[in-house]
């Protein structure tokens, strides 16, 4: 088992890897350098010698292979450079806004599954009802329906409703619960709305699938009852593949909240990576891209050995 | 459609509750003390049992379930009256189709609520009416009076649970059992079905564990809470001939010591003759005749009961030319014919047929539904055997396939990390069959049979040894002549449902050789082709529009059979081509396969694992164990004097259709489970099951030898 985990981890490095030769090759591919966009962004004529001053001063004159390994080795200490742009440090920027972000996907995430399980095992067990009809109609919606659209209008039912909108500044969760959930519950319902129609049907028809296996038949034949049958039997191996589904979802919502926090206007990882690539701000995309990459692998890993504590089949080799 | 059920139950256990709520609370009671009383009563009931053992334990009467399908209303099961007593064992038999397991189903009340329902009879269990059961009373039953096992115990066991969880359950659910008691308990379960090393197997997992074992482990579950019934579906089916011996005598053991009625429902007519004391033969839904074993098998009383016997091919008896077998398919269930439902296919109807015949007593005791009874009692009406076609003389001297050492290793990689393997799939396999010959290959699951088809098939390359094909070597020759070669070897695979493609009519799907091979002049030649070809196999004209989902599975199994004739093959590999097949349906396929022997003159490989059909159909037979031939000879040598240790106890696991045979003989039974292909036993692979092993067995490793003129045999023992 550990030996299985340590394993695990060291073959994340070529993944990693891989990661950061793409990203780091495709920026620099990629016509228009940070220099000219921060100097010449808005049609100001500058001279080429302070481009060139400008270049040298954060060492984009250097070969590529020189600067690529520069930042590997920064990054195998764990330092990510400074953002080209505000010359903080890549970490800083990102430490400021993580928290928004990760408790925003936790929250959805946490939505997602309370409402997707037993909305799932009710469709399933109710199969051809009006639930059933109801839950596949509004997880349709949640397929369908573009999430900043679904974002604004719960934002102008807000408004309508009790002419209130949710605060615009971020308040850690430990400092004031109830003014930091009355932010953030609002942009993780939206997209836990979808996370969570996703999941439902997986839920529903995976269920449909194990309720049909023979050892479901085997259990009803013991005398046990509906409610035995349904909750150790069909659901533990139902829900296996839900475990996945969730673990990558919750890995994508940390990169992939960018157009939900501009419609709730917070200041999270979203933003940040928008006005990273907005200026070119090399480091700063490395160094998140990287992260972005970091937790998915991470993700993948906890999913893994999540479904070999469940599922005896699934053996550390 | 599980889940309907499961609808359908919530709703019940939504208006228990109201039911218990208004009724007299003291009929709940008495229910409840009774209930205790029997619990308490399994068990010691034995002894005192002389009167009661007569008493039926369960008595069905006038059974009628009906399916709801697409396609309308059908009756699966229509009018059935059965019963059993204590320490009795009842064999349902009959085919696909015929209701068997639809009854077992309506006893325990597991049916598919939404769309099956019992629409009339009842099913009285030690006096009590299972039919008006309440849900929760009906669960009560289940599992702790009434046990059930069932046909595939692959995918009958939760996988994510523990198998001692798993076979505790029922004893969890009836009574409020410790942890430590239940453990207990579950030990000494594991002990009594045979499952060595039962403390550390305990906390195992399903897929640690052989087919073999896990069906001892659904025996275990059903024996927990020392139930007074166990139902039997198909229990031995999926496993192999060895291992069928020892469930069964399990089975028929504990149900002796324990008194439990047994109802074992089968398709097999020897396991019904070794282990049944009544037999009930259902045919498209309805009961045609039922009685005492050894009756319904000396003296049957129905035609169908007697065709069925006369389809089987028999290990006991010198075997005749033809399979003597009932023409026809049984009948579709949504259109059935009026009366009696075999009087189409049956040799003997008469007008009176078109009415339902009654369930009449017979001479023999038992009971028949069949009007003309007594003319089949008096001899006056027989079913005449078919004429024998005659076998074809062997060119012996220059063989048409020739295999020498001929072995087969597939790598098993252990993931990513783990350590590589090789599973020696065949090991040194060399046989000789003549043209016009067929060549029995039987062996257990996993003993490298098919492999060997295969490579001769060319679908997979050996690891080594020669393959000569009518004189020129198969895996030296190259480009076109490797491709006409090949051309000659053909193959009929065991699934007719999965081995045609579904979306090309029959005629495509015959076709479409002639097409590759470029052999038939133009669309109409095709035609031609294909139509001469259904003809060949019996099949009607019109079947070449047909989708193969039309067809019934004898059906499908002519169609690959016409598609393998399609381009004139000289050499047909049929790979357990009759397994699948209903008796009455693989008699027929047998003699069809003959019948193009001859008219062909074709030489067949027959890879099968039941020993009678292969005895039936083979010149000379070839015996398998973990991949090498441990016994070669002609047939009636190796069946009636066999050599090889493994070949005894092969033949002798086998059942035959006879209970005065069976039931005199001893079970010899082959002990344990095949070992791992990945890490066989060194030496003779056979020696760690072998009674005749001493330890030289395990150190050389047995050549296949002549031991006597045309019979070799690989054992330093012989």
């Amino acid at each position: 088992m550990l030996s299985y985990v340590v394993r695990r981890i060291l073959m994340m490095i070529p993944t990693l890897l891989g990661v950061a030769i793409i990203t780091f090759f495709i920026l620099r591919v990629v016509p228009g350098d940070i220099v000219e966009v921060k100097m010449r962004g808005d049609g100001a004529i500058v001279s080429v010698e302070a481009i060139e001053a400008e270049r040298k001063r954060l060492g984009l004159d250097q070969p590529l292979g020189t600067q690529f390994v520069n930042w590997m080795t920064g990054l195998v200490t764990f330092d990510f450079g400074n953002s080209m742009w505000t010359g903080r440090p890549v970490i800083q920027e990102i430490a400021g806004r993580f928290a928004l972000t990760f408790q925003t996907a936790i929250l959805a995430t946490l939505f997602a599954v309370l409402v997707a399980v037993p909305l799932g095992t009710v469709s399933a067990l109710w199969r051809g009802s009006w639930i059933d009809y109801t839950m596949r109609l509004v997880t349709m919606g949640g397929l369908a329906l573009p999430t900043f659209w679904v974002g604004l209008l719960l934002l102008m039912g807000l408004l309508w409703a009790f002419n209130w909108l949710p605060p615009l500044t971020f308040t850690p969760f430990f400092s004031d619960p109830m003014k930091n959930l009355s932010q953030l519950i609002w942009p993780a319902m939206v997209v836990g709305y979808r996370f969570a129609s996703v999941l439902a049907r997986l839920i529903r028809s995976s269920l449909l699938e194990i309720l049909g296996e023979d050892f479901i038949r085997t259990a009803r034949a013991k005398g046990a009852s509906e409610r035995r049958v349904i909750g150790l039997h069909a659901l533990s191996n139902a829900l296996l593949p839900a475990i996945t589904v969730v673990g990558l979802e919750f890995a994508f919502l940390i990169g992939g909240l960018v157009v939900t926090e501009q419609v709730f206007n917070l200041n999270g990882l979203g933003k940040l990576f928008i006005q990273a690539i907005k200026n070119n701000d090399y480091t700063m995309i490395q160094g998140m891209v990287m992260m972005f990459a970091a937790i998915y692998v991470v993700a993948n890993l906890v999913v893994d050995l999540l479904y070999a504590a469940i599922d005896p089949r699934v053996r550390y080799r | 459609m599980i889940a309907r059920r499961t609808l359908g139950g919530r709703r019940e256990c939504a208006f228990g509750p109201t039911c218990v709520a208004w009724g007299p609370g003291a009929a709940i009671g008495r229910r409840r003390a009774i209930t205790s009383q029997l619990i308490s009563a399994n068990h010691d009931g034995q002894g005192a049992s002389g009167e009661a053992s007569r008493r039926p334990l369960l008595d069905v009467e006038g059974l009628a379930v009906e399916f709801t399908t697409g396609a309308g209303r059908l009756r699966a099961v229509d009018g059935l009256s059965i019963s059993v007593a204590p320490g009795e064992t009842l064999a349902i038999v009959g085919e696909s189709g015929s209701g068997k397991s639809v009854s077992a189903l309506s006893i325990m009340r597991l049916l598919p609520g939404r769309i099956a329902r019992v629409v009339s009879g009842s099913i009285q269990f030690d006096g009590r009416d299972l039919r008006s059961m309440s849900d929760a009373e009906i669960r009560k039953v289940r599992g702790s009076q009434i046990s059930m096992i069932f046909q595939e115990p692959m995918s009958s066991l939760n996988p994510i649970l523990t198998i001692g969880y798993q076979i505790t359950e029922p004893l969890r659910i009836h009574t409020g059992v410790s942890k430590e008691k239940a453990r207990e308990r579950a030990v000494e379960l594991m002990r009594m079905v045979g499952i060595p090393d039962a403390e550390r197997r305990l906390d195992q997992y399903p897929h640690q564990f052989s087919g073999g074992m896990r069906q001892r482990v659904m025996i275990a579950i059903g024996l927990a809470c020392n139930p007074r019934m166990i139902i039997a579906d198909e229990p031995t089916t999926a496993l192999d001939v060895t291992i069928q011996a020892q469930i069964l005598e399990l089975l028929k053991n504990l149900s002796r010591d324990l008194g439990i009625a047994l109802i074992v429902i089968t398709h097999n007519l020897g396991v019904v003759a070794r282990y049944a004391d009544r037999v009930a033969v259902m045919y498209a839904a309805r009961l045609v005749e039922e009685g005492a074993a050894e009756e319904i098998f000396a003296r049957p009383r129905h035609p169908y009961t007697m065709g069925l016997l006369r389809s089987v091919p028999r290990l006991d008896r010198p075997r005749t030319g033809r399979l003597q077998t009932i023409d026809g398919l049984p009948p579709n269930l949504a259109k059935a014919p009026e009366g009696c439902r075999f009087a189409p296919r049956c040799p003997f109807r008469i007008d009176m047929c078109s009415k339902v015949p009654p369930l009449e007593p017979t001479d023999t005791g038992a009971r028949s539904a069949c009007f003309r009874w007594q003319e089949i009692a008096d001899g006056a009406i027989r079913w005449e055997g078919e004429p024998d076609g005659g076998k074809v003389a062997l060119e012996r001297g220059k063989p048409l396939l020739s295999v020498k050492n001929l072995r087969k290793h597939f790598p098993v990689s252990g993931g990513m990390f783990g350590k590589p393997g090789v599973v020696k799939a065949v090991e040194d396999v060399s046989f000789d069959i003549a043209r016009g010959e067929t060549l029995g290959l039987v062996g257990e699951s996993g003993c490298g049979k098919t492999t060997v088809g295969r490579l001769l098939l060319g679908l997979e390359d050996p690891s080594a040894g020669e393959i000569s094909f009518a004189g020129t070597d198969l895996l030296a020759a190259g480009g076109d002549a490797r491709k006409d070669l090949r051309r000659k070897i053909q193959v009929i695979f065991q699934d007719p449902y999965s081995s045609l493609n579904p979306r090309m009519t029959i005629g495509q799907i015959i076709g479409e050789p002639l097409r590759v091979y470029k052999l038939a002049k133009g669309p109409d030649g095709e035609r031609n082709r294909v139509l001469e070809l259904l003809g060949q196999v019996g099949l009607r004209p019109e079947m070449i529009d047909r989708y193969p989902h039309q067809l019934s599975g004898g059906q499908r199994q002519r169609v690959g059979i016409a598609r393998a004739l399609a381009i004139e093959p000289d050499f047909i590999v049929c790979d357990e081509a009759v397994s699948a097949l209903d008796v009455s349906i693989q008699g027929q396929i047998i003699n069809l396969l003959e019948d193009l022997q001859r008219r062909l003159g074709l030489t067949f490989l027959f890879i099968a694992h039941d020993l009678a059909v292969v005895r039936h159909i083979s010149n000379r037979v070839a015996v398998m164990y973990l991949g090498r031939i441990m016994e070669l000879a002609d047939r009636d040598e190796l069946y009636s004097n066999p050599l090889h240790p493994y070949t005894k106890l092969l033949l002798d696991a086998a059942p035959v259709p006879d209970p005065v045979v069976e039931k005199q003989r001893a079970a010899r039974l082959i002990k344990g489970d095949l070992p791992s292909p990945v890490n066989p036993p060194k030496g003779c692979v056979f020696h760690t099951r072998c009674p005749m092993a001493v330890k030289e067995c395990g150190e050389v490793i047995p050549q296949l030898e002549a031991k006597k003129d045309g019979h070799f045999a690989a054992c330093i023992r012989v």
